[in-house]
Parts: structure tokens; sequence; C-alpha cells
């Protein structure tokens, strides 16, 4: 406790003890309130059957066991298709969309942040005022549309509408804002092309920005199931067939309790890594002058 | 930019057109920054709203081809619809309810955990963003609030002796509003969140330091002197969010108080859409709620980046 108070002290001066102990106080007792349901999925994974249907029921497990990941392996090899086909594919369409959609987007908000040219603003208010339309009733056009460009059971209808997702654009539009033009002009003056500028100078400065924009795009990817756009039983994804496998209704409540861990277990640990880097930029550095 | 100083009418469309392309010319590498984005948001985004804006005028059952109709679509929501007034002030109540608080809760757990030692800092992020990584998990509120023997809750203040018998959080519509504010504050901290995280994260220390120097005294003054100032860009980004997210509410609700809801006590607009697109098919109205939808946020945001630009002043 000593030894990490004196850090805090040294990094930042205006601190009091009294200050920093209520603060750990409030953050224990929220923390307890926020982390509820991954103690419950944990706890619900490593329950038996019979256990999930107890009556009065129980939060915390009392035997586990592996059982419910047993049965989920037994009919995952009963599917159409091999299994590992449907964790392929839902990788391949994470990764290409996740890399892609930064790309794009970053590209997007490094010149409406930091180049002036007609029309930039009228683009980016555009982009923030699309967040607001309800995607329910924008089904139907955009289904016209990927039947239009035939690409209906094809992974462009899913992995090309991500690329422009508005929301990453103005996350990194809103982090871009920060970089001071010096830095930039710096390099331009050094001979660099403007790729170069953005590759080499703006993005490392925003690490923290789009670490935290992969996290986004992941999750959405990850968790997506291809809804209208994918028919082929060869391209479905993960999170369609373990639809189907928990399509078994009650009985597969214990299966269900390891798909919902099982799923979590990927975007949690790749937050954890995004988020103990962020953390190391700042140590480094910082947007400085 | 220019041509907005220059008057319209005396200049023939071809040297207008000439000066737009040289404008376009000049400005070329910011355009082809721009384009990949531009061209794919454009398709995918840009055209379904402005048709769906287009339906909204129109009777559309998805079977037949889109009808015009004129207004009539917003006069029957307006005039006519006694549920979607109720959902409309279920939206306002919910959205000034769980906009606000859960913006500042997002901004102040940010602000108290971006105080702690890096490791634990990373551990006590993952464990504050848990309700939204984790999935369908609110489903737990389920089980916590349900009115038969497995709620938790009401057995616990019976235990207390501060009620003696069961209440139906779920399903009375006088608590039904209550229990779904709670959940819905508790998944709050998303997007918005993680963006505080990283903006605090990318403020400059040197700053602190100086404002040490120049006498700022703790950490209320600190914060709002420099940590604020130093990330309106991210407030501004956390806000749109709250807004979105705010007004939107509907897919938490239907697992929690059913859809419709009890005498629509929970009914938002969105619900409210989705009963009319997905239930009924009538596309047209759904339209039409989905732009008034977009006019109230619209607006709504207009007010709150114009109070937040006052930040740290």
């Amino acid at each position: 406790m000593v030894k990490v108070r004196i850090r805090l002290k040294q990094r930042k001066p205006n601190r009091s003890l009294s200050g920093d102990i209520t603060n750990i106080v409030i953050l224990i007792f929220f923390g307890l309130f926020f982390a509820l349901p991954l103690i419950y999925a944990i706890s619900n994974a490593f329950k038996p059957l019979d256990e999930i249907f107890l009556f009065p029921p129980r939060f915390f497990v009392r035997n586990p066991s592996l059982e419910n990941f047993q049965d989920l392996f037994i009919l995952m090899q009963q599917s159409w298709v091999p299994f590992s086909r449907y964790i392929l594919n839902t990788v391949f369409i994470t990764v290409v969309g996740t890399v892609g959609h930064v790309v794009v987007a970053s590209m997007a908000a490094y010149v409406l942040a930091k180049h002036k040219f007609p029309s930039r603003t009228l683009f980016f208010s555009i982009v923030v005022a699309s967040l607001m339309f309800s995607y329910h009733v924008t089904a139907i056009p955009s289904y016209l549309i990927m039947s239009f460009l035939k690409w209906i059971d094809t992974y462009y209808a899913i992995i090309i509408p991500q690329l422009a997702y508005s929301l990453g654009l103005f996350l990194m539009k809103q982090f871009m804002e920060q970089i001071p033009d010096s830095l930039l002009e710096a390099a331009r003056i050094d001979g660099a092309s403007e790729f170069r500028v953005f590759w080499q100078i703006a993005m490392p400065t925003v690490k923290p920005a789009w670490l935290t924009l992969v996290i986004f795009v992941f999750q959405n990817l990850w968790n997506t199931t291809g809804g209208t756009y994918i028919y082929s039983e060869e391209l479905k994804t993960l999170p369609f067939a373990l639809q189907q496998i928990l399509a078994g209704g009650i009985a597969r409540a214990g299966v269900a309790a390891a798909v919902a861990l099982l799923m979590m277990t990927v975007p949690i640990t790749l937050f954890i890594i995004t988020q103990s880097n962020i953390i190391q930029t700042m140590t480094t550095s910082g947007i400085k002058e | 930019m220019a041509a907005v100083i220059i008057p319209n009418t005396k200049i023939p469309i071809k040297t207008r057109i000439s000066y737009a392309w040289a404008e376009v010319k000049r400005n070329k590498v910011s355009y082809m920054f721009l384009a990949p984005y531009a061209l794919i948001f454009t398709v995918f985004t840009v055209i379904p709203v402005l048709v769906s804006m287009g339906l909204s005028f129109t009777y559309f059952s998805i079977l037949e081809p889109p009808k015009w109709i004129g207004f009539q679509n917003y006069i029957n929501l307006l005039l006519d619809d006694e549920v979607f007034l109720i959902a409309l002030k279920n939206t306002f109540l919910f959205a000034a309810i769980t906009g606000p608080i859960g913006y500042f809760a997002a901004l102040f757990f940010a602000w108290m955990i971006n105080e702690l030692p890096p490791k634990i800092r990373a551990i006590m992020v993952v464990i504050f963003y848990a309700p939204t990584i984790s999935g369908q998990a609110y489903i737990i509120w389920n089980t916590l609030f349900s009115g038969d023997a497995y709620g938790y809750i009401h057995s616990m203040l019976i235990r207390f002796g501060i009620i003696y018998e069961p209440i139906q959080w779920l399903t009375d519509p006088s608590y039904m509003r209550t229990a779904a504010i709670i959940v819905v504050l508790w998944m709050s901290l998303g997007t918005g969140f993680l963006s505080f995280i990283a903006g605090l994260q990318s403020i400059d220390n040197t700053l602190y330091e100086s404002g040490y120097v120049d006498g700022i005294q703790n950490r209320w003054q600190e914060l709002w002197y420099i940590t604020l100032p130093s990330m309106k860009p991210q407030l501004l980004f956390g806000a749109v969010m709250s807004i979105t997210s705010s007004f939107a509410i509907h897919e938490i609700l239907v697992p929690l108080v059913g859809f419709p809801s009890t005498d629509y006590a929970a009914h938002t607009v969105v619900s409210h859409l989705v009963d009319y697109g997905n239930i009924r098919f009538e596309m047209g109205t759904a339209s039409a709620i989905a732009t008034l939808l977009f006019i109230a946020m619209v607006g709504t945001n207009w007010i709150v980046q114009r109070l937040l630009r006052k930040v740290g002043n």
C-alpha cells in the first residue's frame, strides 16, 4: 500500500490519503456489483444440469463438473459440416473485418481531423447523425442493395458494410484532433509522404484509440450470426451454429451455459490484452506538443 | 468554402464546375484517404437511411409495392395512436434518467479507475466493462427481479420484514420502469466508458505537473481545469453514444418486462417501431417512427454539444 501511494504521489501531486482510500472503497463496492454477470456465467457453466434447475436457486455452483462442456463437444461432433468450419468462418470474418475497419476508418478520420478541404464538416456531421437512425428500418433497403450487388450468401455482405461503421470514424476523429499539428508538419518537412505521416506518426500517437476501437468491432463481428445474408451451411458462423445447438430447449440449458462462457472468453482475453497495452503507451508517452 | 462568398447567380455553371474540379484536384490526397470510407458509407448507410425516410411517406407492407400517402403516417402516429404517445413519454423518461446518469457514471468511474496503479487498473476496466462484454448476461436480472419463488430481491425484502408479500417487479406497471432503469444503468458503462479510459490515458502528464505549480490544490480542481478540458473530444463522443443508446432502449426490455409490457408501461419508441416493422409489417409507419426518433436525437445532440463546449471555462 505504501509503495502504491508513493508511485501515485510521483505521478500526480494533488492527492490526499483519505481521498485515495475512499476511491478504492467505492471502486471495490461497485466492482462487485458490475462483476456479477462474469461470476454468474462462470459459476453457471460448471453447474451440472440438476443444479441449474435447483430449488431454491443458488448463485454459486456446489458440485462443479465439466459435464456441460463434454455434452457440448458431443453435440459439436454431430453437426452437418465439421464444427471447425464454423470456428474458422467466424475467425476469418472477425479478423478481416476488424483490421479492415480500423485502417479504413482511421484513414478517413485522419483527413477529417487534420486536413482542410471543402465539405469535410458536412461529411463528418452526416456520419455522426447516421448513428441516430434506427437500424431496424434500414434492414430492407440494405438487403435490396446486397441483392443488387449479388452479395447475398457471400462474406462481402457482412464484412464490407462493417468497414464503414460510423462509430469507428467518429471515435478515431475525436482522438486524431488532439495530435499537435507541429508533429505532423515536422514529418512532412522531413519529406515523408502523407500516407507515411498517417501510418508512422498519427497512428502510433493515437494507439489508445484504435486499441479501444478493436474491441468494439471485434465484439460486433465475433457475435454476428450472418442473419439474413448467409444461407449456405458451410459459410455459417459460430454463433449461428451454437444457436442451433441451443434450440434444443430446456434440456440444453447446461450446454447453453457452457456456450455462453466459451463465447465470452475470446473477446475478454482480447480485451485484457488491449487494455494492458493502452496502459503501457500511457506510461511512455501521452500526446505532447 | 470560398464558393459561398461568391453570389451564385452570376457565375455560369461551367465556371462553377471547373472551379469545383480544381478544388477537388488541389485536395486530391485528402479525398483519396476519404474515398474508401465515403464510398462504403454512402452505399450501405446513407442510401438505406434515405430510402427509409422516403418510405415513411408511403404505405408499405413489404408484400406490395409502396403506395404514396404523404404525411398520413405521421398524422396517425401523433394524433391517433395513444400507444405511441405512451411510448414517447416513456422514451423521454428513460432518456432523461439513464442518459445523464449513465454518462456521468461512465466518466466518474473511468476517472477513478485511472487513479489506480497500471496492473490493477487493467483488471478494474475489465470488471466494470463486464456487463457489456458478456453478451446477454443481463438476463440474470430476471432471476433477481423474478416475481415467483425464484426471485432474490423480494425474498430478501420479505426476510428483513420490509415487505410482506411478493411484488411482481417486472409485470406490475408501477415498478416495471424502475426495474428497467436499474438494469439499463447497470449496463451503461459501454462505449463511452472505454473512450473515456482511452482519453484519460492520452493526456500529457506534464500538464498535471505545471498545474501543480500553478496552484491547483486538489483532485477536483485538477479534474475541472486540466483533465476535462484535455479530453473534450472524448466527452463529445461519449455524449453522442449516451444519446443514441438512451433513446433507443428496447432489446434489454424484451426479456425483462416482456414485449409488449403490461399496459405498455415500459413501451418505448423503438419497441413501437419494432412492433410495426417486424410484427405488423407496416414498414411505412415504422420508418416514420424512426424518422421522428432521429429528429428527437439530433435535436438533443445539438443542445448537449452546446453545453459541453462550456466545460472547463
